[in-house]
């Protein structure tokens, strides 16, 4: 049956879990993030995602989201994709992701939200997507965005900000500004994750 | 488990809820908190776009890019991708992965001791057409074992992600085969409490799509969008 544009609107189709082996499906895809590690806009997000027992999560997903956020860098080229950045967690539960900066954006109700990009993550176990944001440590405008604002208390805020990062990383020649950003899926840290949609 | 039932975080009833007793893995990984409202300006926040050199046409077939044939029955899978309205999604991507004919997935952690197929790899991608409409050339997959419970069995399936035209539609799934008796037993789909919602993701086998002597045909729709319903266009 094929759907069709009726005034009934259509079942959505259900998620279901990603599974253990989300890598084999969609590895191909990180190496087309929307920036290169040179691009002056461009960031290194890092992190651990970690289960309630504070165990490293290796078989997630993490795809960062921010379209057309940071302007002319996100111009894709035919082998990339724009918009999207991609990673896979390690065998630690680590994951790194070159991506970009966005700008500070009003939100639908002109109210001015911070620089951040909107995360989903995928895994075994998880029979939908996990959706969070990612703010920055570096940003004044986190005291005014009204969802960090929403939150009660400065614990709960934190864990949606990355931290700004002054340690070395060997895989960071170009010197792109770095932001550790955990995700906790439980446990007396869970993250702050957002839905319906 | 019959009917739709609102579930304490759940994203909506028609998907599955993040604690699910009968699949074990989600004991340390469903959120606890509880989920808050989507923030303002998330939801409609426009989908990637994907350059035309990224995925070229052989991506869409499974059986290529080997030496030989790959063993199993050589299908073929279509479908439409769309929103709640009906309206196609155009030149999105389709990713998908699946084990081989024997029920094994080309990954080292699957460690099922059923054989690899050195002409299988399991991965596929296509752009959807100006209709929405995707295609792939593979091979029926085999059901596994899996360690859930004493027993237990993971129906055969093949691994569906696709993106929309906004973050609401992003969407990781799984596509059945019809007249599996594995569905039944299966916790991971009986995990969607609404029966018509989970029969969305059985395929139909399509006598139009089958190729004669090639290869058997199925076609799986799939609908993306919001949990509510979407105001009809008039």
């Amino acid at each position: 049956m094929r759907p069709s544009a009726s005034s009934s609107p259509c079942l959505r189709t259900p998620s279901q879990t990603a599974g253990p082996f989300v890598s084999l499906g969609t590895e191909w895809l990180t190496d087309a993030g929307m920036v290169s590690e040179s691009d002056p806009s461009a960031i290194i997000v890092f992190g651990s995602v970690v289960d309630g027992d504070e165990r490293p999560v290796t078989d997630a997903m993490l795809e960062f989201w921010q379209t057309g956020a940071a302007g002319a860098s996100l111009a894709g080229s035919p082998q990339s994709c724009s918009g999207l950045a991609r990673a896979l967690c390690g065998p630690d539960g680590g994951y790194r992701v070159v991506t970009a900066k966005p700008a500070a954006l009003p939100g639908p109700a002109g109210q001015l939200q911070a620089p951040h990009i909107d995360v989903s993550i995928f895994a075994r176990g998880l029979l939908q997507r996990l959706v969070t944001r990612i703010y920055f440590s570096d940003e004044e405008a986190n005291e005014a965005d009204p969802v960090l604002v929403g939150l009660e208390g400065p614990d709960l805020r934190n864990r949606l900000v990355a931290q700004r990062s002054n340690a070395d990383d060997l895989g960071s020649a170009k010197g792109a500004p770095r932001y550790h950003f955990d995700v906790h899926l439980q446990g007396d840290r869970e993250t702050v994750f957002f839905g319906p949609w | 488990m019959t009917g739709a039932e609102a579930i304490p975080g759940s994203p909506s009833v028609l998907d599955p809820p993040y604690d699910y007793p009968g699949y074990n893995s989600t004991r340390l990984r469903a959120p606890k908190m509880g989920l808050r409202p989507m923030p303002p300006g998330s939801a409609d926040k426009g989908g990637p776009v994907f350059g035309d050199g990224l995925v070229v046409a052989e991506d869409h077939d499974l059986t290529l890019g080997h030496t030989g044939e790959p063993v199993g029955q050589r299908i073929i899978v279509t479908g439409r991708l769309s929103d709640s309205a009906g309206r196609p999604v155009r030149r999105q991507l389709v990713e998908i992965w699946q084990a081989n004919a024997a029920g094994r997935y080309r990954h080292d952690m699957d460690r099922h001791p059923a054989p690899l197929d050195p002409n299988f790899t399991g991965v596929g991608r296509c752009l959807t057409d100006d209709d929405g409409h995707y295609r792939f050339v593979t091979v029926q997959p085999g059901a596994y074992p899996w360690k859930n419970h004493y027993n237990a069995w993971r129906p055969a399936h093949i691994h569906f992600s696709v993106f929309g035209t906004s973050f609401v539609d992003r969407l990781i799934t799984q596509m059945y085969f019809p007249g599996d008796p594995l569905l039944a037993l299966d916790p991971i789909y009986q995990s969607i409490g609404d029966r018509r919602a989970a029969e969305l993701l059985v395929a139909k086998f399509d006598m139009a799509t089958t190729v004669e002597s090639w290869a058997l045909g199925y076609v799986f729709d799939i609908v993306v969008g919001g949990a509510g319903p979407t105001p009809a266009d008039s």
